[in-house]
């Protein structure tokens, strides 16, 4: 039938055995998941990284030695709040994302 | 071919089929009645008569994950199991069909608990009749041999490439010496080409398989699957064809015995389909107008056939050997009402429960639903019947 849904592919089009590339995750972006994301606050952020060890999505980037912040990658963070949980200074805030 | 049948325990004929197969990997864990079959592998393997990895792994639930994993690498893969162990592989055996991993599991048929019971009846692969596997039933030891090289054969078919259950009825089957042809090497080789895929994982052509599957895909991938199991009717009826040419042995999705002219027709799976043909046989000397028909392919459900063996009858007797909990019918009357509903001048079905958990099904049974069978469906009451319990 015509596509009438969310639906991706079509059923002949999909590849046998339902598999894919190495690395197409980075295609499916799961940031629109989130209901709260994480909003840091670079006055008080000592460049601990814990935020960037803690993520368990592996979304926060290293911003380098001269910005000396880590920020999450909104287009995969799914908004579990581990990394404001977790921050020794309390500089990250999970805020809600209005429709 | 080797003309003359030896005797041997079943069990090890499809041991014995396996390595003929030259299957490349076995990964299994033991579990009654099922045992003798990746007892005599392992032996095998052990003693450098077969070339295959033998993975003795924790659990079932490892097993069929070391086998989904092996197939999706390109081997040849076998396991086989039983009852509990066929219930702690339930969450892999629904991913192994639409990984597309052509895994052959050879499950001796024993009930599931509780209470505890060893013996036979098809608790255990009715459990998993709707995950997607191929699903065969032989009903003697040279079938269960056959049945063993035919689902390599079915199974890894370019356009097939699923899982397949071969079922053999527990200790009925599993545990007896009956004469068996096994076939020599050369004939196996001829009907059996090595395992080709491109559905693997290929360090030259990198691959992710068990891929998540969101709501935008999931309906997609559901529909491939089982698109793919219903077309492999096809290619099986092909793979019984060239396998009667090779070795003369003539298989059918549906099996029939003495039913064109039959008022009332009983409907069997697995072993007893041969005490059936006795009781039959017995039934016509008087006069009875009464045949068989034996379901060999239970996935995916050969409907055209079976509605034209069951049509032109009165009344069918479906032999079930499983309880659904909670609804009056068991699970092959369920299906075969459903395929005849709406079909003109439909015979009516009594569904009759037997051989639960290892109890004997004799030929005296066989007469007694027959004779059930067309009493209930002219006062058209109640047609299931738990035969023999006692209340």
């Amino acid at each position: 039938m015509d596509k009438n849904n969310d639906a991706l592919m079509k059923v002949k089009d999909l590849p046998a055995g339902f598999r894919a590339k190495p690395g197409s995750t980075v295609d499916f972006k799961t940031g629109d998941w989130r209901s709260i994301r994480p909003v840091l606050d670079k006055e008080k952020c000592i460049y601990c990284g814990f935020c960037y060890i803690y993520c368990p999505d592996g979304v926060y980037q290293d911003q380098g030695p001269e910005e000396k912040h880590y920020i999450a990658d909104l287009d995969f963070c799914k908004g579990c709040g581990v990394c404001a949980h977790e921050c020794p200074k309390k500089c990250i805030t999970m805020v809600l994302e209005e429709v | 071919m080797a003309n003359k049948p030896i005797g041997i325990e079943v069990s090890l004929a499809v041991a014995e089929a396996v390595k003929l197969c030259d299957t490349d990997v076995v990964a299994a864990y033991p579990i009654t009645p099922q045992t003798h079959i990746v007892e005599h592998l392992s032996e095998l393997v052990a003693d450098g008569h077969l070339d295959a990895a033998y993975i003795p792994v924790e659990s079932e639930h490892s097993a069929m994950s070391s086998c989904i994993g092996s197939s999706a690498a390109g081997a040849r893969t076998f396991t086989a199991t039983s009852s509990q162990g066929l219930a702690l592989m339930n969450e892999m055996i629904y991913i192994a069909p639409v990984l597309r991993t052509p895994i052959v599991l050879a499950v001796a048929n024993r009930a599931l608990s509780a209470p505890i019971n060893i013996w036979n009846d098809h608790s255990d692969i009715m459990s998993v009749r709707d995950a997607g596997w191929i699903a065969v039933f032989a009903e003697n030891g040279q079938e269960a041999l056959d049945l063993t090289i035919m689902s390599f054969r079915i199974g890894e078919h370019p356009e097939v490439r699923l899982p397949v259950s071969m079922n053999i009825d527990g200790f009925t089957l599993s545990h007896f010496i009956e004469p068996i042809l096994i076939p020599e090497k050369s004939q196996v080789d001829a009907f059996l080409p090595p395992f080709e895929t491109d559905i693997k994982l290929d360090l030259k052509n990198p691959m992710s398989m068990g891929l998540l599957g969101s709501p935008e895909t999931y309906t997609e991938v559901k529909k491939a699957t089982d698109d793919i199991l219903l077309g492999s009717q096809k290619i099986i009826e092909q793979v019984f064809a060239e396998f009667e040419k090779v070795f003369g042995r003539k298989y059918n999705p549906v099996e029939t015995y003495r039913h064109e002219d039959a008022e009332t027709i009983i409907l069997t799976m697995g072993s007893i389909s041969e005490t059936a043909m006795t009781a039959v046989d017995e039934m016509r000397e008087k006069g009875r107008k009464v045949g068989l028909v034996r379901i060999r392919l239970w996935r995916p459900l050969p409907v055209k056939q079976l509605q034209a063996a069951l049509g032109k009858a009165e009344t069918v007797a479906v032999v079930d050997r499983h309880v659904v909990m909670g609804v009056p019918e068991g699970p092959v009357a369920l299906e075969v009402k459903s395929l005849l509903y709406g079909t003109p001048n439909a015979p009516k079905v009594c569904n009759f429960i037997l051989g639960l958990g290892g109890r004997d099904v004799r030929r005296a049974d066989f007469k007694y639903i027959a004779e059930r069978a067309q009493a209930l469906a002219k006062d058209g009451q109640n047609r299931f019947e738990i035969v023999g319990v006692y209340e």
